[in-house]
């Protein structure tokens, strides 16, 4: 019997919820980490009960956290609490929060300032891990993206982290500027079939692919027209919201745009926007169906600023042809009344064979569609605002 | 014996009670009590300074003897009341926000 479990991070803790594969009935564990951030918890796929969590706190700062047991129990990578004190025989203990920009003159780039909102150089500064993907080989390599934005990897389980310092320092890298949420990496896409092809996407400068696992990277916005830039169709300075990739399919990507979803058929290099008949093109996470490759799934939300639902109905929409052409599923959703957000690492799928989609919301519910999104259930209403849903299927 | 007070979000991080007591090396400093506090605590580490520029975190801030040290030098000594135990090293999450 399958079994499904949903990693949540909200603002004020992890929660793990559980079921079979039925899907009605649903078991909350949790919080863990109870009052801090967590922007996101993922699974390896090579190892399910691996499982890394981003914690963290305007106060005290970044924590990893790993689970070897699914979420049962947690440390700090590197650093159990009996461990001997370092000394000057003694290696450097490792250093799981140790997000250190790469300056060095054999790796790093002289870059200092990116842009900040009014155009004046900003220091690079870290704050926190957005988003952990782990790797499709192995569980202990995972990739993280951060705010000021940069991408950092681990190969040792999350216990020393360093610099893929080629991104930062792309030539467009000191005109980079924040989005209203800072300037975060949130989005790693690792092509199972390529893996030395890697996507990001950054807000507020725009999208990267790199060839050669994290070296080197181009910028892949070709296509993108914002019109609230100076130069709309410039090659930085797009707010990309989230990619989506199916996995049987990597030459096709999908992205939410600040307006605009918008569809690649050639791995990034051309985009065209498949909005369609959507009730607002604005939104924020976006995810492709397991089984189906062009049925993709957004929810529309109302902007500039005011970042609920339009007419305060909570919908998902679905395209079953890769965009353009729209549904929207609402059955079990509330259609009156409703202002929440969904964000953009908050929706993911399962991959039974019945393909479940999920979502949680800045109001604390998380909903599960059981049936590609025909119907949907309440699985939690009154968690802390949701910052990520991530899904996994068990044998 | 110095006493160290700490906030809940670190006591969470460390596991311990709010107070720890720490065996700490002359020069009795704030940063001889950090570092004594990191070695006994390791998932302290970069929570109360920042990891490489090893300064205090923006929204951290240090008392004793009911004074701000805050701003003082990471090297000063400490109050002879905190190095004897008669007072705590508090450290303080800044009060910004609800």
């Amino acid at each position: 019997m399958n079994k499904i479990r949903i990693l949540v991070g909200t603002r004020k803790g992890a929660f793990i919820i559980s079921s079979d594969g039925e899907r009605s009935k649903w078991e909350i564990e949790g919080p863990h980490f109870g009052g801090w951030e967590i922007y996101h918890v993922a699974a390896s796929p090579v190892n399910p009960d691996r499982l890394y969590a981003s914690q963290s706190s305007d106060w005290f700062g970044q924590i990893i956290q790993r689970s070897d047991d699914g979420g049962k129990t947690w440390q700090q990578p590197g650093t159990a609490p009996d461990e001997p004190a370092p000394s000057q025989d003694s290696p450097t203990p490792a250093a799981s929060n140790k997000f250190v920009y790469d300056v060095s003159e054999e790796t790093g780039k002289p870059l200092t300032t990116h842009q900040w909102y009014d155009g004046t150089p900003h220091p690079w500064e870290f704050k926190r891990v957005w988003h952990l993907e782990p790797c499709h080989s192995d569980a202990d390599v995972v990739y993280a993206g951060v705010e000021d934005a940069a991408l950092f990897r681990s190969s040792d389980g999350g216990e020393n982290w360093s610099e893929l310092a080629g991104l930062r320092g792309h030539s467009t890298g000191m005109e980079w500027q924040p989005g209203a949420g800072g300037m975060c990496l949130h989005t790693i896409l690792l092509d199972k079939n390529f893996p030395e092809r890697i996507y990001v996407a950054i807000s507020a400068a725009g999208a990267f692919r790199s060839d050669d696992g994290g070296e080197t990277w181009r910028t892949i916005t070709n296509g993108l027209v914002s019109d609230y830039i100076p130069d709309p169709t410039g090659e930085i300075g797009h707010c990309v919201h989230r990619l989506g990739m199916h996995p049987s399919n990597p030459e096709v990507l999908f992205m939410q745009k600040h307006w605009d979803v918008m569809r690649s058929d050639d791995r990034g290099e051309n985009w065209h926007e498949v909005s369609g008949n959507l009730p607002s093109d604005f939104g924020f996470p976006i995810a492709v169906h397991a089984h189906e490759p062009s049925t993709i799934y957004v929810i529309p939300i109302k902007s500039d600023s005011e970042h609920y639902p339009p007419e305060g109905k909570l919908r998902v929409y679905r395209s079953r042809q890769g965009g353009d052409e729209w549904e929207a599923l609402t059955n079990g959703l509330p259609q009156k009344n409703c202002y929440v957000n969904v964000l953009r690492d908050a929706m993911a799928i399962d991959t039974l064979d019945e393909c479940g989609i999920y979502f949680g919301t800045t109001g604390g519910q998380i909903y599960c569609s059981p049936d590609s999104g025909d119907n949907w259930i309440t699985v939690a209403a009154n968690l802390p605002a949701v910052l990520s849903v991530e899904v996994q299927t068990l044998k | 014996m110095i006493r160290v007070m700490l906030p809940y979000h670190l006591r969470t991080l460390a596991q311990c009670d709010a107070e720890v007591e720490l065996n700490v090396d002359p020069p009795h400093t704030a940063l001889a009590v950090i570092e004594a506090l990191e070695n006994k605590f390791p998932t302290l580490r970069g929570a109360i300074l920042e990891h490489g520029s090893r300064q205090r975190r923006p929204k951290i801030r240090f008392f004793a003897c009911k004074e701000d040290i805050s701003h003082a030098a990471m090297n000063k000594p400490l109050h002879e009341d905190v190095v004897a135990g008669r007072e705590a090293f508090m450290i303080v999450g800044a009060i910004s926000g609800g």
